[in-house]
C-alpha cells in the first residue's frame, strides 16, 4: 500500500480559523478543529448546526473560503487523490447508483481504491449479510446502510468519516455502525471522525468530542476530562427560597423550598463554599451526562 | 463474562466496568488466575471504545485486581483474601452509602433503616429455614 507519511503527521485533520457562507446564512463561524491521529473523535450538534457543512470540507466537497483545510498535511480540494484514497465515508444521504447490482457496486468502487482488500470485502458482505445479486435500489434502509459501511471499509481506510451514520436506522443495524467504528480504531493508527445527535453513541465510542452550535465550536476536548470536569451537587439551604439563591461559578440550577441542585463545570470549590457561606450542606452530587453537558455548552456561551 | 454498561447514566464507562468486574472478582464469579477478555474483544462485545476499556484494566491492576502476565493477557490477581475483603467492603461501603441518601431524602431516620434491615434479616432468615425444613 502506498502511504507517505511524514514526521509531523500526528494530526489527521487540522483545520484553522474556517468560515463559510451560504447566501446570507453564516454556516461555519470561525471553526478551528484537530483530530488526532488514532482515535474516535465525534462531532456532536443539533441539526442545521454545520456538522455536514465541516464535513464536506473535510472531504474537499467545499473549498475554505476563509481558513484551511488540511488532512493527512493536505488541501483536500487540491489533492483530492492522495487524501480521499485514504478516507472511507458514510454520507447520511447514502447516495449509491440503484440500478447496479451489489457485486456490481463493489467492482465499480474497487476500482477507486488501491487498497482494496478483496477477501476483507467478502467477509464484510457475508457478515452484513447483503445478496450479491441484489439491485441496490431493492435494498431496505439498513441493508443500504450496511452496504455504504462495506464500501466504506472494504479499503481498509487511515481515516473513516461518518455523518449521522445512524439516523434513521433501527437498533441492530446502529450496533453495526458502533461495532465498525470500535474494530476500526483497534486496528492501530486509524482514526473515525463521526457526527452523530445520539449522544449514547457518542459516549460509548468517542474518546474527543468537539460540540457545534450555529456554525461554531462551543466546545472541544477529550471526552473524559469534559466530563469530569462537570459536576451536579444538591444542597440542602437553612432557609427556604422561591428562586434559587444565586451562586458564583453554576452554570443550572433547579429546585424548590430548601432543597437546590446546582451544576458547574471546573469551578466545584467555588460552588460549595459560595453554598457553605449561604448556609446550605451538600446532600447528593451525582456525576452529569453527556446530554446534560451539551445541553449547558449550547445554552450558554 | 457477564457485563452490563449503560451510557448516558452518568457514571463513566471506564468506572462501570471496573466496578463490575470487582464484584465479579469479590462474589467468585472471576476466580484467581482466570484470564479476563482481551480489550478488543470486550470493547467489541460491549461496543466501547477499546481506550475505555484498556483503562478499565490499568486502573483494577494498579488497585491489585488483575495483573498483566508476560503472554500479554490479563488475569484475576492470585493475591490472597486481606485485598479481596477490602474490595468487598468498599463495594458495600458504596451500596450503604447509596442507601443512606435514599433514606434520608425519603424522610426516614437511621433507627427506622436499621429497624428495617434488621426485619428483612428475619424473614430471609426465616424462609432460608422454611426451605431447609421442606428438604
Amino acid at each position: 500500500m502506498n502511504k507517505s507519511v511524514s514526521v509531523s503527521e500526528n494530526c489527521v485533520i487540522d483545520i484553522n480559523n474556517l468560515s463559510r457562507s451560504f447566501g446570507s446564512k453564516c454556516a461555519l463561524d470561525n471553526v478551528s478543529l484537530r483530530v488526532p491521529s488514532g482515535g474516535v473523535f465525534a462531532l456532536i450538534g443539533r441539526n442545521g448546526a454545520g456538522k455536514t457543512t465541516l464535513i464536506k470540507h473535510i472531504l474537499g466537497l467545499y473549498r475554505a473560503e476563509k481558513g484551511s483545510v488540511r488532512v493527512f498535511s493536505h488541501d483536500p480540494v487540491s489533492h483530492p487523490v492522495q487524501v480521499l484514497s485514504r478516507i472511507g465515508c458514510v454520507s447520511e444521504d447514502r447516495d449509491l447508483p440503484g440500478w447496479m447490482r451489489v457485486q456490481e457496486l463493489m467492482h465499480f468502487t474497487r476500482s477507486f481504491y488501491p487498497a482494496w482488500d478483496d477477501r476483507y470485502a467478502e467477509e464484510l458482505r457475508v457478515m452484513f449479510d447483503l445478496d450479491p445479486k441484489q439491485r441496490v435500489d431493492q435494498l431496505s434502509r439498513g441493508q443500504g446502510a450496511r452496504m455504504c459501511l462495506l464500501l466504506a471499509l472494504a479499503h481498509r481506510p487511515d481515516l473513516l468519516v461518518l455523518d449521522e451514520p445512524s439516523s434513521g436506522l433501527d437498533p441492530v443495524v446502529r450496533r453495526d455502525i458502533l461495532a465498525a467504528i470500535v474494530r476500526t480504531i483497534a486496528d492501530e493508527g486509524r482514526t473515525v471522525l463521526f457526527s452523530s445527535h445520539l449522544l449514547d453513541e457518542v459516549e460509548r465510542v468517542a474518546d474527543r468530542v468537539a460540540v457545534i452550535h450555529d456554525g461554531q465550536v462551543t466546545l472541544q476536548g477529550e471526552l473524559d476530562r469534559i466530563q469530569e470536569s462537570f459536576h451536579r451537587i444538591t444542597f440542602r439551604f437553612e432557609n427556604e427560597f422561591s428562586e434559587a439563591p444565586s451562586i458564583l461559578g453554576a452554570i443550572e440550577n433547579n429546585g424548590q423550598g430548601r432543597q437546590w441542585t446546582y451544576v458547574c463545570r471546573g469551578d466545584r470549590e467555588q460552588v460549595v463554599s459560595a453554598a457553605r457561606t449561604l448556609k446550605a450542606e451538600i446532600v447528593q452530587e451525582t456525576p452529569v451526562s453527556l446530554d446534560d453537558i451539551f445541553i449547558c455548552s449550547i445554552s450558554h456561551d | 463474562m457477564h457485563i452490563h454498561i449503560q451510557s448516558q447514566g452518568g457514571v463513566p464507562i471506564y468506572l462501570q466496568v471496573m466496578q463490575q468486574i470487582k464484584y465479579l472478582v469479590a462474589s467468585g464469579k472471576l476466580v484467581p488466575g482466570e484470564e479476563l477478555p482481551s480489550i478488543r474483544t470486550l470493547a467489541e462485545q460491549l461496543l466501547v471504545n477499546p481506550n475505555t476499556i484498556a483503562r478499565a484494566y490499568r486502573e483494577l491492576e494498579a488497585a491489585g485486581v488483575v495483573e498483566k502476565r508476560r503472554t500479554a493477557g490479563t488475569y484475576v490477581a492470585e493475591t490472597g483474601s486481606p485485598l479481596a475483603r477490602k474490595e468487598r467492603l468498599k463495594l458495600l461501603k458504596e451500596r450503604i452509602d447509596q442507601l443512606l441518601v435514599e433514606s434520608f431524602q425519603m424522610g426516614f431516620e437511621l433507627d427506622d433503616v436499621l429497624k428495617l434491615i434488621q426485619q428483612s434479616e428475619l424473614v430471609s432468615l426465616n424462609k432460608r429455614k422454611g426451605d431447609q425444613d421442606h428438604e
